[in-house]
């Protein structure tokens, strides 16, 4: 039987404001079949995005929607999931949302370990405000605001996600919708603070600026940057210098959830246990 | 009404209250002098059930506190201006998307980083509108130490009754006065408490911004099975953005008239030794920690032979600019006094129409004292 998408989207909300081509609405579709693998109530699950294209994500998507400021999807996130451990939530943001102005809340959710997927819709521009460099620009790149190129280092979403301290970390791109449902299933499911880097195309405000203006051109580059870890593993530092590896980069089962731990504040102030010592954990610095 | 003594801080009351009054969730930054509200919402919270998070910086702990208040529980932030100015964008999101929360905002001296560590009432202007666009804020003003208690537990029903953040200014001299505080007991506070309003219909019949024009959202918490949408975006009944042109001017319409048609709710002021008072005499309009001072000035002036009173507004916004022409209209000799430079004044000429106030501003950091008080009145008056 074909699957039935109508159950989880605003049909009314049809069509998205996303150009024709846009990989968004791939990414729609893959977490849509995410959570109906998982089983989820959509009563149970609350969508948190940002500002940009991605923002549109949780107004098509029947959960429980917030369409928060610019950058701080993570933050009102992290309210709802304090306020609410039983439930699931879920962020998306793009590359300027959570990397740019929201990068702070990016790295300290990370570091915290609260149990939020975190899905960044990359596509390396800004892309609903016509082309202004993102930190995940490629250098050389045109932008509008960089017509000479953009001289902008830029981040690995997924190196930066690692070092914080989240404990799942992976990256898809939307040409592989199959392998991105099952990473977003695998990211939902891990308890613990999931970041996924999920590469997206805009060939309309990235692609056309920079010799790939069809949507086909700019998945072709997708592709061309992209490799699975374990290719990517055997490769030497040269080969790996211009490549993003995809998969499942960290996954650290025995990291201690955020909610769960305040369980054990609750305890303290409560008289139930003894106060949280320095031994209570592994690693401590 | 019963009452209880209590021997604290007005920081510490302000945390108390907003757990008498059913608050669960604290999401903040340290920020010197309000520092003290966290330190109390981290032991008392968790210890209630309820959750305390230092969050990475004040943006994000106003973003943690709406985040939780969508999902129905009574949520507190506290700050001082610096933080009100980093919250700003995010309570101009709660005022849009109608999400109540309280605000404490213990004042200390600015601009930016200013004077952390003295006071100052130099955020009253910036509390009628800490973001952009138009909405209508609801501030409340402690002028005393069980003011710092009282004052947030009535934020907390007004931010649920109007379904907008409330903000709570004290002030340094407060938030670090130790002292004796009469409050209401637990559980009046706790009879006092006014839930938000739900709706219990069929889901297809529910749509949480189709209202009466001068009334709230009726926003079900998040989880409950109505499932809708939350923007800071021009939206419709559903809360789906839109630019239909009616829709956005009645939306925003409503933000306005929603409170300005209801200021007999939140107007509350402090009328002292004000009865007697007649045309020739004086007049002392002050709020907050200098109104201590306007007190035991009015006493000494008494006792000199100059009758004196004093107008002090509570709720600062929307201001009782009734009460206040009335004062003004019936007493020719009016003296503002502000930890600032006019701020409350610029409010009082326009409510009274009058431009020959007398003004006291003190903007060194330092509180004021009852004898600088007497001593302006005697001087131009």
């Amino acid at each position: 039987m074909a699957f039935n998408y109508n159950k989880y989207l605003r049909l009314e909300k049809m069509p998205t404001l996303w150009c024709w081509g846009c990989g968004d609405g791939v990414i729609l579709k893959a977490f849509i079949r995410a959570v109906d693998k998982l089983g989820l109530s959509q009563d149970d699950v609350c969508v948190v995005s940002g500002i940009g294209c991605s923002g549109r994500f949780s107004s098509y998507i029947d959960f429980n929607t917030i369409h928060t400021t610019h950058g701080r999807t993570v933050a009102y996130a992290t309210g709802v999931k304090l306020a609410n451990p039983d439930k699931h939530v879920i962020c998306v943001a793009g590359d300027g949302d959570s990397l740019a102005i929201g990068g702070n809340h990016t790295i300290h959710a990370c570091r915290r370990n609260i149990d939020i997927t975190f899905i960044i819709i990359n596509n390396f521009i800004y892309g609903l405000t016509n082309s202004q460099t993102s930190p995940t620009t490629p250098q050389g790149m045109w932008t509008v605001t960089q017509k000479a190129g953009n001289i902008d280092p830029t981040f690995d979403v997924c190196k930066l996600a690692i070092a914080a301290g989240a404990s799942f970390v992976g990256r898809e791109s939307m040409l592989d919708p199959k392998k991105l449902e099952k990473i977003i299933v695998k990211a939902i499911d891990h308890k613990g603070f999931s970041c996924l880097d999920v590469l997206s195309n805009c060939h309309v405000n990235l692609g056309r600026k920079n010799k790939m203006a069809s949507a086909m051109q700019t998945l072709d580059w997708i592709d061309s940057i992209t490799i699975a870890k374990k290719k990517y593993d055997t490769l030497t530092p040269e080969e790996q210098l211009n490549l993003l590896p995809t998969g499942i980069l960290k996954q650290d089962t025995e990291a201690r959830e955020y909610c769960d731990m305040y369980k054990e504040v609750r305890a303290v102030h409560q008289g139930k246990r003894a106060k949280i010592t320095q031994a209570d954990f592994t690693k401590r610095i | 009404m019963a009452t209880r003594e209590v021997i604290s801080t007005g920081n510490e009351l302000s945390a108390m209250a907003a757990i008498d009054a059913g608050c669960t969730f604290y999401g903040g930054y340290p920020l010197t002098p309000s520092s003290e509200i966290m330190h109390v919402c981290s032991d008392l919270l968790p210890k209630a059930g309820g959750a305390s998070i230092q969050m990475e910086d004040e943006i994000a702990g106003v973003c943690a506190v709406i985040g939780a208040s969508m999902s129905g529980v009574r949520a507190l932030t506290a700050t001082s201006g610096p933080g009100v100015s980093l919250k700003a964008e995010n309570l101009g999101l709660a005022q849009m998307a109608e999400i109540p929360l309280v605000l404490v905002n213990v004042m200390r001296g600015g601009p930016s980083t200013g004077l952390p560590t003295r006071v100052s009432q130099g955020d009253v202007r910036q509390a009628s509108n800490p973001s952009h666009g138009d909405y209508r804020s609801i501030t409340l003003c402690a002028g005393n130490l069980a003011e710092c208690y009282t004052e947030v537990v009535r934020a907390f029903n007004l931010a649920d009754r109007f379904m907008q953040p409330v903000i709570v200014l004290t002030d340094e001299t407060l938030g670090h006065m130790h002292g004796k505080a009469m409050l209401p007991t637990q559980e009046e506070v706790k009879a006092g408490i006014v839930p938000r309003k739900t709706f219990d219909g069929p889901t297809d019949e529910y749509f949480p911004y189709e209202c009466e024009s001068d009334q709230p959202a009726v926003l079900n918490p998040m989880f409950k099975g109505y499932r809708y949408h939350f923007t800071g975006l021009h939206h419709d009944k559903n809360g789906f953005p839109t630019e239909e042109i009616e829709t956005c001017r009645k939306l925003i319409q409503r933000l306005e008239d929603k409170v300005m048609m209801h200021t007999d709710e939140i107007e509350l002021n402090e009328e002292f030794m004000c009865d007697d008072l007649e045309e020739n005499d004086v007049l002392i309009i002050a709020y907050g920690s200098v109104s201590l001072a306007a007190k035991e000035a009015i006493r000494h002036l008494r006792a000199d032979g100059i009758k004196a009173g004093l107008f002090r507004p509570i709720t600062l916004w929307p201001s009782p600019a009734k009460r206040i022409k009335y004062f003004t209209d019936k007493v020719k000799n009016v003296l503002c006094v502000e930890l600032n430079i006019r701020q409350y004044t610029e409010e009082i000429e326009r409510a009274s129409g009058r431009l020959d106030l007398e003004g006291l501003y003190k903007v060194n950091g330092r509180a004021i004292s009852p004898h600088e008080i007497a001593n302006k009145v005697k001087e131009v008056f």
